[in-house]
C-alpha cells in the first residue's frame, strides 16, 4: 500500500486495565467484564459469525434435502425446524448482531469518541443478544429433549398465525422462538438508544450533522428505524404468549381472533428490519466506494436525503408482503406505489455510487472488490424488488421460490457482500494486520461463483411455480435441475467461507502488520493506532470537513474550501 | 405439453405482443430445456409456468408482468453495463497513478436532478399498468349463473364444494374450459378450516391464501383442456409439501357429465358390502363421509366418488391398489405427518374395505 505508514502525531500507549494479564483467564475476564465499544464490537461480530457457520450448516442441510425429487436427508419435521431456526438465525442472531457490531466498533472511532455514550448500557444489549440466541439454541436439547431433534421453533421465521396456536403447535418450540426474541429485541433496542446518543451528543468538535461520514448516518437511520419498528414484533410476541399461556385470543381464529392481524405486526416490523440491515451495508458502500475511487462521495447530500427518504417510505410499504391476503384493490394500489417509490431514492444512491467510481482512479483491492460485487447484486435484488412490488406480478411470485432468491439476492448477495468488505477494509484497523490477499480472492471467487450458483436457478424454479417451504418434490415438475444446481451452489459457498473464515484467523496471528493507515483513506479512525488505544485517541481531534485526512495530507487543497 | 395460445387471447396491444414474445423466451429457456426427455402423464401440466397463462386472470397478470420483466430489464443492461465501463475504464492502470490523485469531484445538483426524473418516469408507468391489472383482476364482473366453487383448505387437502350442485369432493377440480365464443369464467370463493393455506395454480391465476374467519374471492378462466397441477404456497406444518392441487379443465359436456355423476349416490357393488361394513365398524366414518351411508365425518376428505379421483392424499401418489394398500396399511409412509392415523387394520379388514373404496366410482 502506499502511503502506508501516514501519522498524524505520535503519542505514547498507556496500557489500559485488564491489558497486562496476557493469561486465558484473564482474556476471558476481560471480554466479560469489558464496557468497551471495540471488544464489545468484536463481541457482537464474533457472535455474529459463530451463528453465521450455524446457520449456513442449517443452509446446506436444507439444500441437500432438496437435491434431488423425493429427497430422504431430514425428516419433514426436522425440515421445517431447519428453515425456521435458519431464518430466524440469520436474520435475528447473525445480521442483527454483526449490524451492532459494525457501529459498535466504528461509530465512537469515526465520531472522535472515547466510548459510547452508556458503556454499561452497550455490554447489557450485547449479553442480551447473546442469551437470547443461547435461548434460541437451547430449543435443540429443551423438552422434548433431545428425542426426535429438540423443539426448535418450526413455524416459518415469520411465525404465521394460527399455526403458532396451542391447538396447532403444541410443546414449547413457539415459546423458544418469541422469548429468545423478545431478549434479543429489548437488546437491540437499547443498544440503538445507546448509539444514538452517543452520535447526536458525543461528535468531536466540528464534526456537524452535515460533515458525518456516511458511515454513520446511515447507522442513525437504521437505529431510528429499530426503536421504531423492533417494538410492535416485541408487542406481537408478548400478545402470542398472553394466548398461549394466559388465554388471550388476538391471534386465535378458532375462539374468532384475526390471523391477519399477526401478518400486520410482523410485517410492520419486518419490511424495516430489511432496512435495518441494508442500511449499515450502504454506508460500508459509501465509505470504500470513494476511498477506492480516490474520489469523494458524489452527492453527499442526496445520499443522505435518500438514505432518510428510504427510512421513512419503509414504514408505509409492510401490506406488500400481504398482496396475497386478500386486501381490497385500494389497499393493493397503496401499497404498490409506496413500495415502488422506493425504487427512486434506491436508484439515486445506485447512480450516486457510479458517479463516485466514473473519472477515479479506482484500486480493486478486496474491500472494492466485495463493493463491486455488492453493486452489481444489488442492482438485480432491486430489480427483482421491483417486480414483487407490482402487485398483480406479486400474485403469481409471493410464496415461491423466486421470493426465496430475491430476498436471497438482499441479505446474501446485498447486505453479506457489504459486511465481507466491511471485513476487508477495517479489519487492518482493528486487529493492526491485513487481510491474506490470496486466501481473500479465493474467499471472493469461490463465494460469489458459489451465490450465483445458489441463487440464481432459484428464480426460475419459482418462475415454474415451485413453492417455498416445500420438505420435498415431485420428479417431472421442472424444479430437479434448477435444485440441483442450486445445492452445488451452495456448498461452493460453504468452501468460500472456510477460506473466509480460516483467513480471519491466520492473519490476525501472521497477516502483514498494517500501518495506521493501510487504504489511504479520509476518515477519523484511521488516524489512531492499529489497533487502536482502548480510550481511541488521547486528545480529542477537531475536524473541519467531511475529509479531516484529506485535509491533512492536502493541505494546499483542503476539502473544506468546496463544502 | 405446450398448446398454441388460444387465438381469442391475441391482441394487437404492443406490450402483449412484447409479453407474448417474452414469455415465448422464457418458456424455451425455463420449461423446454429442463422438460426435456421428462416423462409426462398425457393430457397432466405437472410443469407450470407462469409465462405461459392458459386463463384469462393468468394472462392479465402476465401482461403487466411481462412489461415490467421488460423494463427491469432494460434497467439492469444499462446500469449494469455503466458499472463494469466504469470499473474496468477508471481502473488503476499501474503504480505511476498513485503519483496523483485523481480531480475531486463533490456532486452536481443538476446532475443529481435529471437522473432522479427517469426512474420516476419509469415507476409512474409502471404504478399505472399495475393499478389498471389489479383493477381488471379483483373487480371483474361475472355473469350471474357463473360457476361457484367454494375451496376449504385442511391441513394437508383440499375440500371443494360445488353449492349450486349441491355435492363436495376433494383435492381435485373439476371446470369447464372457456370457448371464445363462450366464455366460462369460475368464481372460487377461499376459506380455511384451520390455518393459513395459499392456493396456487400458477397458469390459471395468481395466488390467493385461505385464511381461517374470512372468505376470499378468484376466478379462473382456462382456456386450455388438461390437468393443471399447482400447490399450497403458505407453510401449513409438516404435509404442507404434498398438499397438492388438481385442476381438471374438460370441454363442457365431459365437465357436466361428471358433475352428474357426483351428484349421483355411488353405485352400490355387492363386492363391496364387506368393506363398507369395515369401513363403518372401524369409525372411518368419524372424519369421513361417504353418500348414502351412515357416515358423515367432515375432518377428512369427502370418499363418496373416491375412485373417480386420480391421485390420493391429495396428490402425493397416483391413486391405484397397490398405493391404496399402503395408505390403508399406515397413511403416515407416504404422507408422514397426516392428519389421518394408522388405523391397524387387518389384512383381510384392508382388502376388504380396499374392494369397497375401488367401487366408489
Amino acid at each position: 500500500m502506499p502511503n502506508g505508514t501516514t501519522t498524524i502525531d505520535t503519542r505514547e500507549r498507556i496500557a489500559g486495565p485488564g491489558e497486562e494479564k496476557g493469561t486465558l483467564t484473564g482474556w476471558v475476564q476481560d471480554l466479560i467484564y469489558t464496557v468497551d465499544h471495540k471488544k464489545l464490537g468484536f463481541l457482537y461480530i464474533g457472535t455474529g459469525l459463530l451463528f453465521f457457520v450455524l446457520g449456513g450448516i442449517m443452509a446446506l442441510l436444507i439444500r441437500a434435502q432438496l437435491a434431488f425429487p423425493d429427497g430422504r436427508v431430514v425428516s419433514p419435521e426436522v425440515f421445517d425446524g431447519l428453515f425456521t431456526m435458519h431464518g430466524t438465525v440469520m436474520i435475528f442472531l447473525v445480521a442483527m448482531p454483526i449490524v451492532f457490531g459494525m457501529a459498535n466498533y466504528l461509530v465512537p472511532l469515526m465520531i472522535g469518541a472515547r466510548d459510547m455514550a452508556f458503556p454499561r448500557l452497550n455490554a447489557f444489549s450485547f449479553w442480551l443478544t447473546f442469551f437470547g440466541g443461547c435461548l434460541l439454541f437451547f430449543s435443540y436439547v429443551g423438552a422434548p429433549g433431545l428425542y426426535d431433534a429438540g423443539a426448535a421453533p418450526n413455524a416459518g421465521w415469520f411465525a404465521i398465525a394460527p399455526l403458532t396456536s396451542r391447538a396447532f403447535s403444541e410443546g414449547p418450540s413457539i415459546d423458544y422462538w418469541s422469548l429468545s426474541l423478545i431478549i434479543t429485541g429489548i437488546g437491540s433496542v437499547t443498544g440503538a438508544i445507546n448509539i444514538m446518543v452517543t452520535i447526536f451528543c458525543y461528535r468531536c468538535k466540528g464534526l456537524t450533522l452535515y460533515r458525518l461520514p456516511l458511515f454513520v448516518w446511515m447507522t442513525v437511520v437504521t437505529m431510528f428505524l429499530v426503536i421504531l419498528f423492533l417494538p410492535p414484533l416485541s408487542a406481537a410476541q408478548i400478545m402470542l404468549t398472553l394466548q398461549r399461556y394466559l388465554g388471550a385470543k388476538f391471534f386465535d381464529t378458532q375462539a374468532g381472533g384475526s390471523a391477519i392481524l399477526w401478518q400486520h405486526f410482523f410485517w410492520i416490523f419486518g419490511h424495516p428490519e430489511v432496512y435495518i440491515l441494508v442500511l449499515p451495508s450502504f454506508g460500508v458502500m459509501s465509505e470504500v466506494v470513494p476511498v477506492f475511487s480516490r474520489k469523494p462521495i458524489f452527492g453527499y447530500p442526496m445520499m443522505v436525503a435518500a438514505s432518510v427518504l428510504i427510512g421513512f417510505i419503509s414504514a408505509g410499504v409492510w401490506a406488500h408482503h400481504m398482496f396475497t391476503v386478500g386486501l381490497n384493490s385500494f389497499g393493493q394500489t397503496f401499497f404498490a406505489i409506496a413500495t415502488l417509490a422506493i425504487a427512486v431514492p434506491t436508484g439515486i444512491k445506485i447512480f450516486n455510487w457510479l458517479a463516485t467510481m466514473y473519472g477515479g482512479k479506482i484500486r480493486l483491492e478486496l474491500p472494492m472488490l466485495f463493493g463491486v460485487a455488492f453493486l452489481f447484486h444489488f442492482l438485480i435484488s432491486g430489480l427483482t424488488g421491483v417486480m414483487l412490488g407490482v402487485a398483480p406480478f406479486d400474485w403469481q411470485l409471493n410464496d415461491s421460490y423466486f421470493v426465496v432468491a430475491h430476498f436471497h439476492y438482499v441479505i446474501v448477495g446485498g447486505i453479506l457482500f457489504g459486511i465481507f468488505a466491511f471485513f476487508y477494509f477495517w479489519y487492518p484497523k482493528a486487529f493492526g494486520r491485513m487481510l491474506d490477499k490470496r486466501l481473500g480472492l479465493l474467499h471472493f471467487w469461490f463465494f460469489t461463483i458459489g451465490f450465483h450458483l445458489t441463487f440464481d436457478p432459484q428464480h426460475f424454479a419459482g418462475f415454474l411455480g415451485m413453492p417455498r417451504r416445500i420438505y420435498t418434490y415431485h420428479p417431472g415438475r421442472g424444479w430437479e435441475i434448477w435444485n440441483l444446481i442450486s445445492t452445488i451452489g451452495a456448498f461452493v459457498q460453504g468452501i468460500g467461507i472456510l477460506f473466509f473464515v480460516i483467513n480471519l484467523l491466520w492473519s490476525a496471528w501472521k497477516g502483514k502488520i498494517a500501518g495506521d493507515d493501510p487504504w489511504d483513506a479520509w476518515t477519523l479512525e484511521w488516524t489512531t493506532t492499529s489497533p487502536p488505544p482502548e480510550y481511541n485517541y488521547d486528545k480529542i481531534p477537531t475536524v473541519a470537513s467531511r475529509r479531516p485526512l484529506w485535509d491533512l495530507k492536502h493541505p494546499e487543497d483542503p476539502d473544506w474550501r468546496f463544502e | 405439453m405446450k398448446s398454441a395460445s388460444n387465438a381469442a387471447e391475441q391482441s394487437s396491444d404492443p406490450v402483449e405482443r412484447a409479453g407474448g414474445l417474452v414469455s415465448h423466451l422464457l418458456f424455451w429457456f425455463f420449461v423446454f430445456i429442463p422438460g426435456l426427455g421428462l416423462a409426462q402423464e398425457p393430457g397432466v401440466r405437472n410443469i407450470q409456468n407462469i409465462f405461459n397463462p392458459q386463463s384469462k386472470p393468468a394472462q392479465l397478470i402476465h401482461s403487466t408482468a411481462a412489461l415490467t420483466l421488460l423494463v427491469c430489464f432494460g434497467i439492469f443492461v444499462v446500469v449494469a453495463g455503466l458499472l463494469f465501463f466504469a470499473v474496468w475504464r477508471y481502473r488503476r492502470k499501474g503504480p505511476e497513478d498513485d503519483n496523483e490523485e485523481p480531480p475531486q469531484v463533490y456532486g452536481s445538483a443538476a446532475i443529481e436532478l435529471a437522473w432522479t426524473v427517469p426512474p420516476l418516469l419509469i415507476v409512474t408507468m409502471l404504478v399505472l399498468a399495475t393499478a389498471r391489472t389489479i383493477g381488471e383482476v379483483q373487480n371483474a364482473k361475472f355473469p350471474d349463473d357463473a360457476l361457484q366453487i367454494t375451496v376449504v383448505g385442511h391441513r394437508f387437502w383440499w375440500e371443494v364444494r360445488y353449492p349450486q350442485f349441491n355435492f363436495v369432493t376433494a383435492n381435485e377440480i373439476h371446470v369447464p374450459v372457456s370457448y371464445l365464443s363462450a366464455a366460462r369464467p369460475v368464481r372460487m370463493t377461499l376459506e380455511s378450516a384451520d390455518v393459513v393455506h395459499g392456493f396456487w395454480v400458477p397458469e390459471l391465476n395468481g395466488k390467493t391464501w385461505l385464511v381461517p374467519n374470512r372468505k376470499n374471492e378468484m376466478w379462473i378462466q382456462p382456456t386450455t383442456l388438461g390437468t393443471f397441477v399447482g400447490n399450497c404456497t403458505v407453510f401449513c406444518g409438516p404435509q404442507h409439501a404434498n398438499m397438492l392441487i388438481r385442476v381438471v379443465v374438460q370441454p363442457p359436456d365431459d365437465f357436466f357429465d361428471w358433475v352428474a355423476k357426483q351428484q349421483a349416490p355411488p353405485m352400490a357393488r355387492p363386492a363391496g358390502e364387506e368393506g363398507k361394513k369395515a369401513f363403518v365398524a372401524n369409525s372411518c366414518g368419524t372424519c369421513h363421509r361417504i353418500g348414502g351411508t351412515a357416515t358423515d365425518g367432515v375432518f377428512g376428505p369427502d370418499l363418496t366418488h373416491f375412485a373417480s379421483r386420480e391421485t390420493l392424499g391429495s396428490g402425493v401418489v397416483p391413486n391405484n391398489d397397490e398405493n391404496l394398500r399402503v395408505w390403508l396399511r399406515d397413511p403416515q409412509t407416504l404422507k408422514p405427518g397426516c392428519r389421518m392415523p394408522d388405523m391397524r387394520l387387518d389384512d383381510k379388514q384392508i382388502d376388504e374395505i380396499l374392494t369397497y373404496l375401488k367401487g366408489l366410482k
